[in-house]
């Protein structure tokens, strides 16, 4: 006699299973949440924040690494938005499929699945040694421009999609030119969604290491110029952790990456999903 | 006028990701390509890493990429597409609603925070547990499997939803329970969709860095058991790139250009297998 398990049952085991293993992807996520913030947090005093960093990290702050992680990713959003935008109101707005579409949105594709370390040699190669900028904020925020320019495009692409074409017609029956028309119609309208690319864009610049260190460079100095060698604070946590120079500062440091993370992804989910009330 | 103007300077623009990645792709290939010709392809797929002296094979690393890569997929699969199911299939609206941040977010925490729970956490567990050094092509996997995780959820889960729901009243409507609806309709429908998830979390898998440096220990040679060190790739790049100068720098940018090659051949795959439906 063969045993089988009836549809019900397979059914009932089956979902169990599901549910187990979406719930044990939720833990290790708070997880690693909750066991990061635990121990780091006891370290955010506004000494931390706000003190140079001495002896390579083992004593002072991060206020170095905060700075230089703040002028890396202004730079490179102020690069990466208005080429992203660009490019996803000429494929919206400018294009009806063919050749031409096909190639930017296989360029955009294919280099948001560029890993970061190729962008690394890629930047310190080009902007560090061919055009000669040294290790600097300038070459660290072109490099990561490059990085988050796909993540821009596609969301602002959407957005741009979403919004509805009657807008557009009701524009140009009252005498608008298509370039009119998207700077004081559909840009506005997308402009939530827009800025949800944005600030992904700018989380992935935060919490970037491997495209950074080889073009910003780790120097521990405060920034005086867009030529200067910076250590971004993922830069910093990767050395405090990986030298082992101090677990507390590490994990405070981790604390603080963190946090700007939850920051971020709650204010780009809060965008969107206003976003997506008002227009679906 | 002033919208022909504004559509050049767009196009213009527009080109800048596409012209990106063939600056990329030739300064990646111009350092590296002429010293592999250079040591000979014998050299360069030897075992012999010893790039101050001639010595530029890089067959260990290509292993130890594959075998991290693997064993992330063998944790990341089967988590992703059951998050995948779940969320798409056995929840309900408000439950959708909250886990995919959630799931997003964990795409947001930077690698070298995985790294770190990789060193404070996963390596001591695994060398108290199963002995040997801890850092190891085990804990590689395991962090590499859940950073891999959002990609494939979020994916499949699109390809999932994209199914018609027509599929799913008429399978229900001949008697067929969710979960065999899911197996024998819903998996095959979406299978294109799924695919090209689980090949972009492979390449993610495949060019992370700074989280496999923390925690996969480095060693130059093939590991013996998943419980060894491992050096792939990337580390390799990350690890010798700030001191390293003449042929053992374009020795690095040798190893960046396999590296994206597998990277290019797997997002046109992952991109057909979308673009067809």
């Amino acid at each position: 006699m063969t045993f089988r398990i009836g549809p019900r049952t397979s059914q009932i085991i089956a979902y169990t299973i599901l549910l187990l293993m979406t719930v044990i992807v939720v833990i290790v996520l708070f997880f690693i949440i909750f066991y990061i913030l635990k121990n780091g947090i006891g370290q955010l005093t506004l000494e931390f924040l706000t003190d140079k960093t001495r002896e390579m990290g083992k004593e002072g702050g991060i206020f170095p690494s905060i700075l230089g992680t703040i002028f890396i990713t202004v730079f490179a959003i102020l690069i990466a938005t208005p080429l992203g935008v660009g490019s996803a109101v000429y494929l919206v707005e400018y294009t009806r499929g063919g050749m031409i579409r096909r190639i930017i949105s296989f360029g955009a594709d294919c280099l948001a699945g560029v890993p970061s370390i190729i962008f690394g040699l890629f930047g310190f190669i080009f902007f560090v040694i061919t055009m000669n900028l040294g290790w600097s904020i300038v070459s660290g925020g072109l490099t990561l421009a490059v990085m988050i320019m796909p993540t821009i495009i596609r969301t602002s692409e959407e957005a741009i999609k979403s919004v509805p074409h009657t807008y557009r017609e009701i524009s140009y029956s009252l005498g608008g030119g298509k370039l009119d028309t998207i700077v004081r119609v559909v840009l506005p309208t997308a402009l939530p969604g827009i800025l949800t690319g944005v600030i992904l864009g700018i989380g992935r610049a935060v919490g970037e290491t491997a495209a950074v260190i080889f073009t910003a460079g780790s120097s521990l100095g405060l920034p005086t110029s867009v030529f200067s060698s910076t250590r971004t604070l993922a830069v910093h946590f990767y050395i405090l952790a990986r030298e082992g120079i101090s677990m507390p500062k590490a994990y405070g440091t981790a604390a603080v990456l963190i946090i700007i993370i939850l920051a971020i992804n709650f204010i780009a989910y809060r965008l969107m999903h206003r976003f997506i009330a008002r227009y679906y | 006028m002033k919208d022909k103007i504004a559509e050049k300077i767009l196009l213009f623009i527009a080109l800048s990701a596409i012209l990106s990645l063939a600056l990329i792709t030739f300064f990646i290939f111009q350092q590296g390509i002429p010293l592999i010709f250079k040591a000979g392809l014998a050299n360069f797929f030897s075992l012999k890493w010893a790039p101050t002296r001639a010595g530029f094979g890089i067959l260990s690393m290509i292993i130890g990429s594959l075998m991290v890569t693997v064993g992330a997929l063998a944790v990341g699969v089967p988590f992703g597409l059951a998050g995948a199911i779940f969320l798409a299939e056995f929840s309900s609206k408000t439950i959708q609603k909250t886990l995919k941040p959630i799931i997003e977010l964990l795409a947001g925490i930077p690698s070298v925070v995985y790294g770190f729970i990789g060193i404070v956490i996963l390596v001591p567990f695994i060398r108290n547990t199963f002995g040997g050094p801890g850092f190891s092509v085990l804990a590689a996997s395991i962090i590499l499997g859940i950073m891999i995780l959002p990609t494939i959820v979020s994916i499949s889960y699109d390809a999932l939803l994209a199914v018609p729901t027509t599929y799913r009243e008429g399978s229900y409507a001949v008697g067929a329970t969710k979960w065999q609806t899911v197996v024998m309709l819903l998996i095959p429908a979406a299978r294109s969709g799924i695919v090209a998830g689980i090949i972009l979390g492979m390449g993610r898998a495949i060019g992370e860095t700074m989280a496999v440096i923390m925690i996969a220990g480095n060693a130059l040679k093939i590991p013996g058991s998943i419980f060894d060190s491992v050096r792939t790739l990337t580390s390799t790049i990350a690890l010798e790139l700030g001191y390293a100068a003449g042929d053992h720098r374009a020795a690095l940018f040798a190893c960046g250009s396999i590296l994206f090659l597998i990277i290019i051949v797997l997002n046109i795959f992952a991109i057909r297998i979308t673009g067809r439906k």
